[in-house]
């Protein structure tokens, strides 16, 4: 098939699918006319229910939490895939940062120096992000924020400071060992708080722990914080393995000659 | 107007679809398929939305005042992080191909598999 018959082929099948699926969606309440009753139902009940005022994250750590659990670990495996398709094969070896093993690297792989000015905009960012992240991570029952925001912002300061320096320094910030034991705790941490409520007698996740005083305190809404503190662990070290993986390629294999 | 919030979705879907049946590397198609996830959160964030209404934050609002549907808003997060952990994956195997058959053309990546 050429690229000229796949694109008329395309064409016609999007006409198609286009009219159905507009037809479908005219069928909804137009927008701005939320029907209910569901979100207008958990919008009032969550704050009373569980003390967190953020109620994105009651919904996402409480109410459907057992969906979350499975959504964590579509993380946990997908960078497990990342590290188990980007092993090292039989015929690449490591080469060191300079290219200690005596070829000089390939022109397309040899990395430009850094800029001193990305070196000091990202030295000066990698503390506020830091801030920033755990913040998130840790006020998911008060701000719209939680541990998969936060985890995401975390990792970014990490990202920040192999562009402030070099990738020896990223893996002697984020050694794979830790960084893959963060992630394990971040992801059976959830996991565990659920059994625990199993262990005390109560079904999967129930917010076993005390829901504190004042709605929207750090202190308050138990459980909810809990598990948004070791998603945000887990979501961190992943995305943390993934772009090590993924700069390991780059900066360290080369393809053996035979 | 009441239904172009549902135009804009179809809209990026086809966008996104062209984008990954004509595309000619292996990384432009992995983004036209972010751009095709993506129609799903103006989906799902327009379906919950409510005229007039705040965001589902109480903290220094009244229990009682309009808030839009704060299950889609959980839904289209559990979006982005299934997005995000697919496209690092997807990202993964395109490094692998270039790898083994030194091209990153869809294209030419069939033509070598017979």
């Amino acid at each position: 098939m050429t690229p000229g018959q796949r694109r008329w082929i395309f064409l016609a099948a999007i006409a198609g699918l286009a009219a159905f699926y507009l037809w479908g969606l005219v069928g909804l309440p137009g927008f701005g006319n939320y029907p209910g009753p569901y979100g207008d139902v958990i919008n009032r009940i969550a704050v009373a229910q569980t003390n967190a005022t953020g109620v994105v994250s009651a919904v996402n750590f409480e109410y459907r939490g057992f969906d979350t659990v499975g959504e964590e670990f579509i993380l946990f495996v997908a960078a497990t895939g990342v590290a188990v398709v980007l092993r090292h094969l039989r015929n690449e070896r490591e080469r060191n940062a300079d290219g200690e093993t005596g070829d000089a690297p390939d022109e397309g792989q040899r990395v430009p120096e850094t800029s001193s000015a990305i070196r000091m905009v990202a030295l000066i960012m990698t503390g506020p992000t830091i801030v920033v992240g755990w913040w998130l991570a840790s006020h998911a029952q008060t701000d719209p924020s939680g541990g998969f925001q936060g985890g995401v912002v975390l990792a970014t300061a990490f990202i920040l400071i192999y562009l402030a320096g070099q990738f020896l320094a990223f893996q002697r910030v984020s050694p794979t060992d830790v960084t893959d034991a963060v992630e394990a705790i971040g992801a059976g941490g959830f996991a565990a708080v659920g059994v625990t409520a199993v262990a005390m007698g109560l079904p999967y996740l129930t917010n076993f722990l005390g829901l504190g005083i004042t709605p929207g305190a750090v202190s308050s809404s138990g459980t909810i914080a809990l598990i948004s503190f070791f998603v945000g662990l887990e979501v961190g070290a992943a995305f943390i393995l993934i772009v090590g993986e993924l700069l390991d390629q780059t900066l360290l294999l080369r393809e053996g000659s035979g | 107007m009441q239904y172009f919030p549902f135009v804009v979705v179809v809209w990026i879907l086809g966008v996104g679809l062209y984008g990954i049946v004509t595309s000619r590397h292996l990384v432009h198609l992995i983004m036209c398929l972010i751009v095709v996830q993506s129609s799903t959160y103006v989906l799902l964030l327009g379906v919950g939305y409510k005229t007039g209404a705040v965001a589902p934050y109480f903290f220094d609002i009244p229990n009682h005042t309009p808030a839009v549907d704060p299950v889609v808003q959980a839904l289209a997060l559990t979006d982005v992080v299934v997005e995000a952990a697919v496209s690092a994956l997807l990202l993964a195997i395109a490094v692998q191909a270039h790898k083994r058959f030194g091209t990153l053309d869809p294209q030419e990546l069939v033509e070598l598999r017979g």
